[in-house]
């Protein structure tokens, strides 16, 4: 495990030798007696699938679209065994798609890869593995494009894989969740070196190198710092008392659907209330519906149903001119920080752009000190309004963000998945600085992300969107520690714990829901 | 992020401009290239600026203080390439023409990008029925091939042929025409690409006027392939004059030279044994339209950090000969000799030590972009959700 830039995934590439042309590998790698580093390209492809095997980070952009999965299988088996049948081939590969759990594989082998799901394409793509009688499977990054709940279960087929064919398993990550989950030995790299090697239950518990001991502490874990546990009811109910920045009543958000094929419906009838100084965490899933609540509130996305009132105003069948002098009330932060900004504008420049737009009274020294000022606040050096966006890393970029979104004082906070694309370090330093940021200027918000545990740590209440409902609502250490909605229960036990003693416990759990029903 | 930047913000303005910032990142074969290029361009540029002074005679004359040329004289002292079957300066007529050529390149590819950038921008960024509309219409032009389509608006501008500054604005126009849907569908597609992009959306939460994103924000991102587009073009452009003027749509051979129509009047010439009347049109031409793709080609080329050259070598292993034999004892900084390999280093460490530095210095530095410094991509990390 390791934080982007550490060389964790190029460690596992130069296995394999898919690095660029331009690198270099020096040293040895040893794959079952032969060295890797350094072999022509004709012997590389005969240890490639037979002996290792990659899993990516994307299934969908490991399976080639025009080809149905059964032809991909055959690519690699026949790459091996040219002379096999085809009758033989096939049988193979609904053995390999039994064994990852894929129902129906005899008739699902012609289908295409869009056919599957996310979780369904990284099972198909371990199969390949398995198929090709791969003794090492390198996974980078394995589950990271996928939901906490197929996670879960992406997980416990790898782990399934071990235990009946003895595979050695590489698993590349970041997540020191699923590094707890999955791993028996772990190894820590930082800025291309290797920190720490120890068993996990070790490492857990008594990391010994700084770096290890920082990373561990950076996890959010549910209930340790949560933002709503010290909220007595005297706070919610003077929350309550307060004035009502956002109030959304049945909303419903649907986009007009192909020819032929009827509109989807991305949110469906959704009750909120969000008032002055209040933050709420908006948990779900990918497609649950999160993110077009947040762009709906800021008018990027139009409201078809119910009703959403904004800062006092109808959102519904809203008008660009009489709504964009509530805009300066409004700030937005948006997920990746790498295309969020203009690349052709200094920082300075992007944090002056709201003032320009709306506060036009303000002379340019004016805007340049408040520029200053918000910099400062953010905690980034006020000589950083001269950069470009390229030349920030992405959490100082993620903290350039907040600072356009503060510039103005709004009253409202949309941050859409603000620290998803971040590493665990930085993403702890972003929170800390929303914390404080919300502390200073009081400003209501919603908080949109897909980890319980960061909502937890920021929000007073918590609502879990699934499919475009809300199934439920309430304060974080309620919803945390109480759920009463199913998914809601399944969405915390699928969340793997950065604790391997703890997270075995939760997995022993999990099989027996799922075997009970 | 979108494509490679040119060079970095903080050079000089200077340096900054596109083919100088090419030049300066070009290396090996593509340097050639770009070099001859650039050399074949300025040369065409030169030569229309001092026209007047570099040509014996004027375009159109005949005579030279009342004794006549004559008609299809081969070279000689006082017509350095030989005179037409009118009778007119071949050397003088050549010169002449790349006024012609210049301006109409200018006047075509200034108009056509300015029509096509705005229209553009504005299909590409509000779409809707304005959108199909012209992309109809930038579809239908296509359709056309575009020598047929100049002949027919040359023919609606100027009733086929003549002065200098109607022909001129003939072509040019003929020629706008034909190249706006290039200029449109690059720019609509940029935009379109840029309008989903979170800066632009972020513009819109912060409530920027539309003429502020589509200006400020989209218009300084999708211009940059422009430069691009600019030089493959004008060498079209200079073929597509050609072209007309060979077919007879162009300028009055008295009002301005034209190499297109000399090129025609010097057909029958050939067969009987003529040739200075042809070649030295056409290899007016073809240096012309030459300079002008290879600026483009290898600005085109540069552009794309797949095609690009790197400036030391790709791999060093391709060459061990020359590693081994030419530069061993030589510092790979100032090329100082006497330097030998530092004591214990492998010959595939590629280190060398440099006794003036006195230090060591990997031979093998690939070139990166500024932007990309200190930034590795694999791909895996770079977009994690």
């Amino acid at each position: 495990m390791g934080e982007s830039g550490s060389g964790k995934t190029v460690t596992a590439r130069s296995i394999l030798g898919l690095l660029p042309d331009t690198a270099e590998t020096s040293g040895a790698i040893w794959l079952e007696g032969t060295n890797v580093v350094g072999l022509s390209a004709g012997r590389m492809r005969s240890v490639r699938g037979r002996q290792a095997s990659m899993v990516f980070q994307e299934p969908s952009a490991a399976l080639n679209p025009v080809f149905p999965i059964w032809w991909q299988f055959a690519e690699g088996l026949r790459a091996h065994n040219p002379k096999l049948k085809r009758k033989e081939l096939r049988r193979r590969i609904v053995e390999a798609l039994k064994q990852v759990g894929i129902p129906d594989a005899e008739k699902r082998l012609d289908d295409y890869p869009h056919e599957f799901s996310g979780g369904q394409k990284q099972r198909i793509i371990i199969a390949m593995a398995l198929a090709m009688g791969a003794e090492l499977i390198i996974a980078d990054e394995p589950t990271t494009a996928l939901d906490v709940t197929v996670q879960a279960e992406i997980l416990q087929l790898l782990r399934d894989i071990r235990d009946t064919h003895g595979t050695s398993i590489i698993l590349i990550t970041h997540n020191m969740g699923v590094v707890a989950d999955l791993a028996d030995s772990v190894l820590v790299m930082y800025r291309g070196e290797v920190v720490e090697r120890d068993w996990v239950r070790e490492l857990f518990a008594n990391p010994r190198h700084p770096y290890t001991r920082q990373l561990l502490a950076a996890v959010p874990r549910i209930g340790v710092k949560s933002a709503s546990r010290d909220l007595g009811p005297e706070h919610l109910a003077e929350l309550e008392s307060r004035e009502p920045v956002v109030v959304a009543e049945g909303l419903e958000v649907t986009y007009p659907g192909r020819l032929g094929s009827p509109p989807f419906r991305a949110v469906r009838g959704v009750d909120f209330t969000i008032h002055a100084g209040e933050v709420l965490g908006l948990v779900g899933e990918s497609g649950s519906g999160k993110t077009t609540i947040g762009r709906a509130m800021a008018g990027l996305e139009a409201v078809t149903g119910g009703s959403l009132r904004v800062l006092g105003h109808e959102m519904r069948g809203f008008k660009e001119r009489a709504f964009k002098p509530l805009r300066r009330q409004i700030g937005f932060v948006f997920q990746d920080p790498s295309t969020s900004f203009d690349p052709q504008l200094t920082i300075g420049e992007c944090i002056e752009e709201p003032m320009v737009v709306h506060a036009r009274d303000l002379s340019a020294t004016e805007r340049r000190d408040r520029v200053a000022k918000i910099l400062e606040a953010v905690e980034l050096p006020r000589e950083y309004s001269r950069r470009f966006p390229h030349e920030l890393s992405g959490g100082q970029r993620q903290r350039v963000s907040f600072a356009r979104a503060l510039v103005l004082e709004p009253t409202l906070l949309i941050a859409d998945e603000p620290t998803s694309a971040l590493d665990v370090s930085v993403q702890a330093t972003v929170l800390e600085l929303f914390t404080e940021l919300q502390h200073r200027f009081g400003f209501a918000s919603l908080f949109i992300s897909h980890d319980l545990a960061v909502v937890d740590m920021l929000a007073h209440r918590v609502g879990v969107l699934f499919q475009g409902r809300l199934v439920e609502l309430g304060t974080g250490s309620q919803v945390m520690s109480n759920p009463d909605d199913d998914y809601t229960q399944r969405l915390l036990a699928s969340l793997p714990v950065p604790d391997p003693v703890e997270q075995a416990k939760r997995r022993e759990f999990l099989r027996l829901a799922a075997g009970g029903s | 992020m979108t494509a490679t930047p040119i060079a970095d913000r903080r050079d000089p303005w200077y340096l900054r401009l596109p083919v100088v910032a090419d030049l300066r990142r070009s290396a090996g074969l593509q340097r050639g290239m770009l070099i001859a290029g650039v050399i074949m361009t300025g040369l065409l540029l030169l030569v229309a600026l001092f026209a007047p002074l570099l040509a014996p005679y004027s375009w159109a004359q005949t005579t030279a203080d009342g004794v006549t040329f004559g008609a299809q004289q081969p070279p000689s002292a006082a017509h350095l390439l030989g005179t037409t079957v009118s009778g007119f300066d071949v050397l003088s007529r050549v010169i002449w023409g790349t006024r012609t050529a210049v301006a109409v390149i200018c006047l075509a590819v200034v108009a056509s990008l300015f029509i096509g950038v705005l229209l553009g921008l504005v299909s590409g960024y509000f779409g809707g029925w304005l959108d199909r509309i012209l992309v109809m219409i930038a579809d239908a032009v296509y359709a056309f091939p575009s020598l047929l389509l100049a002949i027919v608006l040359s023919i609606v501008i100027s009733g086929g042929r003549s002065g200098a500054l109607v022909g001129i604005l003939a072509a040019a126009i003929s020629i706008t025409v034909v190249f706006i849907p290039q200029y449109f569908r690059v720019i609509r597609a940029e935009t379109i690409r840029l309008k989903a992009e979170p800066f632009v959306e972020s513009a819109k939460v912060i409530g920027a006027p539309v003429s502020r994103i589509l200006f400020g924000h989209v218009f300084k991102n999708a211009t940059r392939t422009l430069p691009l587009i600019f030089t493959l073009n004008a060498s079209e452009a200079i073929l597509t004059l050609a072209g007309l003027g060979f077919i007879g749509f162009g300028i009055e051979p008295t009002a301005a030279a034209e190499w297109g129509y000399d090129l025609n009047r010097s057909v029958a010439d050939v067969t009987s044994g003529i040739w200075w009347t042809a070649l030295f049109p056409g290899l007016a031409i073809v240096i012309s339209v030459l300079g002008v793709t290879l600026v483009g080609e290898s600005m085109n080329d540069l552009n794309d950090p797949r095609l690009r050259i790197r400036r030391r070598g790709r791999k060093a292993a391709a060459r061990p000969r020359r590693r081994r034999d030419d530069f061993r004892h030589r510092c790979p900084r100032n090329g100082s000799p006497g330097a030998d390999r530092a004591p214990g280093c492998e010959l595939r460490h590629r280190l060398r030590r440099c006794p003036r530095r006195q230090r060591r210095e990997p031979l093998r530095r690939p070139w990166r972009d500024p932007r990309d410094r200190g930034r590795i991509r694999v791909g895996q990390d770079s977009h994690r959700a």
